[in-house]
């Protein structure tokens, strides 16, 4: 393989604790999709016979169970793809909104971007966790309305990214050889600026997965996210610090879990970062 | 025979922090159909910003007057009439190759996508059209160069891609600003021969920007000369450099160094500087470098008077 990509690639390979942070993300990810079949325990069945049972092999409860007497596997598998897929779809959400939006703004310039950069700065300004406790109260609780309530906040650093690459960009002798050979704006967006900022795009992606999991497990922490009897990694650490003294697995399974995977997708950002920025290498 | 373009009295001003600048002070030119015009100038002359505004690239410049091409009026026109002739009938090549092709296109998809948007040809077509382009342009293996990206090529070849791209949908006019300044000299020839080519086969006309008069003098019918802005001299190729009119244009003229002359110990050159941007400018601007300046320039603007193959803006032109 030639090219940017590949060399990116090359550099990426080079960096072992990027390859190893890669190796364990896809390890939970898979994880928690063939999980669920390895276990004859699910999310919702109270074991009344174990009880807050500790973890071990000799009850089918690999992680214990918590007060209700659920499998604790189970619920820290199926909350762990909760969090990463709200991860994925609230990054994904940012992504195409923050790029179109943040690419028009550069591009065309002058009053339009003034008044594009204003609107960010206002919505920016907007405390996120009062924003979502309104959200809340006037629509109710649903998952939905965390993905959107998230989503419309994720994507205005995207934009304000994309708008600085595209300003520079936007100089480049190459967008000005392609208006001279009559391409439209929105052409000129898309295939002329838009692929070259994919750069910072793909490593500010991936280090705002990691981030909305974060609060997205905040915001369930608090009561505001998932609700029972879903789980996702908020809740069960939310559950499990009631318990701390009593039955600290409860605490310490998703807390891990949470910790290494957002430890993980740092690192694999950072790695990234390093890999596409020619500048450093 | 009616003008391919024509441009009247053309203004390209900046907004600067001491008032407005005028890169380009009222110019008005003709180009005929097949004509090769030369536009030389130094550094600052406004030479390139002449030809940035007829193409609709001044960028927050205020660009005042007419420019017409084949009887339709530009200024001012919607962005998709615009769009229309520009890159098809009216194209540019720019001066440094090395940067203006979009670095993650391949050359075959830069190329076709002009077609595409230009000739409504499928894409598959499109990438047959390019490839005979870059036949045409003497670039060696085309088939294998449009699949390459253009860091894969040398500058002299991606000059030859622009010069491919500005060819494809048969333009009547193609405006190359300084096609060959950053290429080294051979490859300078090289592509110089080929702008030769290219219009004794398809007949197109050029305007040929450019600060090096040996570049010009191969190529154009008639040469305009600009100095601060305006148009001093214009005048047939052979013509200037016979018998130069303009003062301005005389003492370009001594500067150029001869390769059969006696060698000297010295280049000649201009005493003085070109105006700089903001500099309030006298009646005849070159009137301080002048050694022929009497205080009628500093008072009279010399206008471009003259029959429309030998001009000149001078109160007391060389004759």
């Amino acid at each position: 393989m030639r090219g940017f990509a590949g060399d990116a690639i090359r550099r990426l390979r080079a960096n072992p604790a990027a390859v190893l942070a890669l190796g364990v993300i896809c390890t939970v990810v898979v994880a928690t999709l063939l999980g669920p079949w390895l276990n004859p325990n699910n999310t919702e069945t109270l074991d009344w016979l174990h009880v807050a049972a500790r973890p071990g092999l000799q009850n089918a409860h690999w992680f214990g169970t918590d007060r209700l007497g659920r499998d604790l596997y189970a619920r820290t598998l199926a909350g762990t793809r909760v969090s990463i897929a709200i991860g994925l779809v609230a990054s994904i959400l940012s992504i195409l909104v923050g790029v179109s939006y943040g690419a028009i703004s550069g591009y065309l310039g002058g009053r339009t971007d003034q008044a594009m950069m204003r609107i960010i700065e206002i919505l920016s300004g907007l405390p996120l966790i009062f924003f979502v406790i309104f959200l809340t109260v006037i629509f109710g609780r649903s998952e939905s309305l965390l993905f959107i309530s998230i989503g419309a906040v994720g994507w205005l650093t995207m934009a304000r990214i994309v708008r600085g690459q595209t300003l520079s960009i936007r100089q480049q002798d190459y967008i000005a050889a392609a208006v001279a050979s009559g391409a439209s704006s929105s052409r000129i967006i898309a295939r002329h600026v838009v692929p070259n900022v994919i750069g910072p795009v793909i490593v500010y992606a991936t280090l705002t997965v990691p981030q909305i999991i974060l609060f997205e497990s905040f915001l369930s922490f608090l009561g505001l996210g998932i609700q029972e009897p879903g789980a996702s990694l908020g809740t069960l650490i939310a559950e499990g610090v009631g318990e701390m003294e009593a039955a600290p697995w409860m605490l310490l399974v998703p807390g891990s879990f949470l910790a290494v995977l957002l430890l993980c997708l740092n690192i694999f950002g950072d790695g990234l970062r390093d890999a596409l920025d020619v500048r450093e290498g | 025979m009616p003008a391919t373009l024509c441009i009247d009295e053309l203004s390209v001003s900046f907004a600067h922090r001491t008032g407005t600048v005028e890169a380009v002070d009222g110019v008005s030119l003709r180009i005929g159909p097949a004509e090769c015009v030369g536009v030389v100038g130094e550094s600052g002359s406004g030479k390139t910003q002449l030809f940035l505004a007829v193409m609709g690239l001044a960028g927050n410049a205020r660009v005042r007057g007419s420019v017409r091409f084949e009887g339709k009026e530009l200024l001012g026109a919607t962005a998709p009439a615009i769009n229309r002739v520009r890159g098809s009938k009216l194209t540019m090549i720019f001066q440094d190759p090395m940067t203006s092709l979009t670095p993650h296109l391949r050359i075959g998809t830069q190329l076709a996508e002009v077609l595409v948007c230009h000739s409504g040809l499928s894409w598959a077509e499109a990438r047959d059209v390019a490839g005979r382009m870059l036949e045409r342009v003497r670039i060696p293996e085309p088939q294998r160069r449009l699949g390459q990206y253009p860091h894969e090529l040398s500058g002299g070849m991606r000059q030859r891609v622009m010069l491919a791209m500005s060819l494809l949908c048969g333009p009547a006019l193609v405006i190359a600003d300084e096609p060959t300044t950053a290429l080294d000299v051979t490859i300078q020839a090289q592509i110089i021969e080929l702008l030769r080519a290219m219009r004794g086969e398809a007949g197109t006309a050029l305007a040929l920007i450019s600060h090096d008069l040996a570049v010009v003098a191969g190529l154009a019918d008639r040469i305009l000369v600009m100095y601060a802005g305006r148009i001093v001299e214009n005048a047939v190729a052979a013509e200037l450099f016979r018998q130069p009119r303009h003062p301005y244009t005389a003492e370009l003229l001594k500067c150029v160094p001869s390769l059969s002359g006696p060698r000297l110990a010295r280049l000649p050159t201009l005493a003085g500087q070109p105006p700089q941007p903001g500099d309030a400018l006298q009646a005849c601007p070159f009137a301080p470098r002048c050694p022929r300046a009497a205080d009628r320039c500093r008072t009279e603007r010399p206008l471009l008077t003259g029959a429309s193959t030998s001009q000149v803006a001078c109160h007391f032109p060389l004759s």
